[in-house]
């Protein structure tokens, strides 16, 4: 082995350990600093924590567009959906008297809300787009309270980073990190375009991102889980979209 | 990093002076290692944005202009495939198998991949002088006697001369200088208009295309283009000699008969 080649091994050597080591502490830090998605594993998981890390860093405190009233769609779509469940349809029968809202995991109060304690609290309206992966998009006027003030009322542990939230149907689940959950645009939704929020659009309970595709403004809200980790829940993706293939955040 | 971007220099030597036009057969260099590397890279990403494009796509063949559209509203214009979701009225009696899932997660990395090799490519191109020499068309070729007689040539499919092994003609140029400067900052432009996140955060990416699906429809239309520009590319590498251009980009050497000047 020649003197040249020695000192090409050493150095290559070195720069792949301090490549190594970098992208190691880069982890470690995007991990601290909370840039890292639950669905980071897979083929597919530089692609979706680039995208989430650098969404975070640029759009955290962003506002969604709002639209004026003129714009709202004439026709807002309802999209099909899987057929409502026997719980669901017990409910609806008595007008939705009984829908809970729970709200557990990392609180100091666990509390359960009835549709009208939710619609006592401050009442806020957006104008916002629902954008559907498929490509398709409709405006609409969307009423309910921010999730943060709910979060509040509960009181959120320090160390929480993900709310949970699950559809009555069990098939369907997602969660959002606290920056979504904290952000003034997200809300628990009961409303729409000046009346209740209609079945076909997710009544009577319906949370909405609208910094984020459709489907994560998952339909018929029963529950809602803080905690520090989606590890325990499902496959440990984050939510059941990424179990089908989607990605878990979808601000793209 | 200086040796790639002085491939090209050695070319000028290359070319003999008309006192000493003995045929011969020389190896010179045509394309450095970086543009090598970023080509292929593209290339690849292209294909596999190509492809998972056209499964998001199928979930919604309508196309809109403005903010919104559904199939509650009037599309621009509708493709006259079968779609990959019941939603849509397509007029065929079945509905495709839905890759959604698996096809958005490559889109979006294999859309990282490439905007990251474009931007190393850019600086490069920038640095080394690699678009001034190699693809800016020099003032005399762009004379409508010099421009009309590249293209006669190119309508009449008459195989390129000896030179164009080791240089771009300007026909050339300015297709390349196209889609570097424009149909690819474009898609990526109309793609990121898309996302309502980032759009969140810079709302004039899309207000400035018109709303959220006059972006979407410009997406599909930029995306149209490139597929175009490839399939002429691909036709004229075929015209020229498939082998030596493709081994050109892989190795970075052709091989020239210098007899002329």
């Amino acid at each position: 082995m020649t003197d040249l080649s020695r000192r090409k091994l050493i150095l290559t050597g070195l720069a792949a350990t301090a490549g190594a080591s970098g992208l190691g502490v880069a982890a470690h830090i995007a991990e601290k600093y909370g840039l890292i998605p639950p669905d980071h594993g897979g083929i597919y998981g530089p692609g979706e924590t680039l995208t989430y890390a650098a969404q975070r860093l640029l759009t955290r405190h962003s506002l969604a567009r709002e639209f004026s009233r003129s714009q709202i769609s004439k026709r807002p779509l309802a999209n099909e959906m899987p057929p409502l469940t026997e719980a669901f349809k017990r409910l609806q029968a008595a007008g939705f008297a009984d829908w809970r809202l729970s709200v557990d995991g990392m609180v100091d109060r666990p509390t359960s809300f009835s549709l009208d304690q939710l619609k006592s609290y401050p009442s806020r309206s957006q104008i916002t787009e629902v954008i559907c992966e498929e490509g398709w998009s409709y405006i609409a006027e969307w009423i309910g309270v921010p999730l943060s003030h709910v979060l509040n009322l509960v009181g959120v542990h320090s160390q929480a980073r993900y709310v949970a939230y699950f559809s009555i149907d069990p098939d369907w689940w997602e969660s959002m990190d606290m920056a979504d959950a904290m952000h003034p645009q997200t809300f628990l939704t009961y409303g729409m375009n000046g009346n209740e929020l209609p079945v076909g659009n997710g009544g009577p309970l319906r949370m909405r991102l609208p910094r984020q595709l459709g489907y994560k403004s998952l339909k018929f809200i029963t529950h809602l889980m803080v905690t520090d980790s989606m590890k325990k829940f499902g496959k440990g993706l984050g939510s059941a979209e990424p179990e089908a293939g989607y990605a878990w955040y979808a601000g793209i | 990093m200086a040796r790639l971007g002085s491939a090209q220099a050695p070319l000028e030597a290359c070319v003999p002076s008309s006192a000493s036009a003995v045929p011969s057969t020389t190896v010179v260099s045509r394309h450095s290692a970086l543009v090598r590397v970023t080509h292929w890279i593209i290339t690849l990403c292209f294909f596999a944005l190509l492809v998972t494009g056209v499964e998001i796509l199928i979930s919604h063949p309508r196309f809109y202009w403005g903010e919104t559209g559904t199939v509650l509203t009037t599309p621009l214009f509708q493709l006259p495939i079968p779609s990959s979701r019941a939603l849509v009225p397509t007029g065929y009696g079945y509905v495709l198998p839905d890759q959604n899932g698996w096809s958005r997660a490559l889109h979006f990395q294999a859309a990282w991949v490439v905007v990251l090799t474009a931007l190393l490519y850019g600086i490069f191109g920038l640095f080394t002088g690699h678009f001034r020499r190699n693809l800016l068309p020099g003032k005399a070729d762009l004379s409508w006697r010099a421009l009309s007689t590249t293209i006669a040539g190119h309508m009449r499919f008459k195989r390129p001369s000896e030179e164009e092994a080791w240089s771009y003609n300007v026909l050339q140029r300015l297709a390349y200088l196209f889609v570097i400067f424009v149909l690819f900052p474009f898609v990526i432009w109309t793609g990121l208009a898309m996302s309502p996140a980032f759009v969140s955060a810079f709302p004039a990416t899309v207000t400035l295309l018109g709303g959220r699906q006059s972006a979407r429809t410009l997406h599909f239309f930029v995306s149209l283009a490139l597929v175009l520009f490839l399939v002429v590319h691909v036709v004229m590498i075929c015209l020229a000699g498939f082998w030596s251009r493709t081994r050109a980009m892989i190795t970075g050497r052709t091989r020239t008969h210098m007899e002329q000047t």
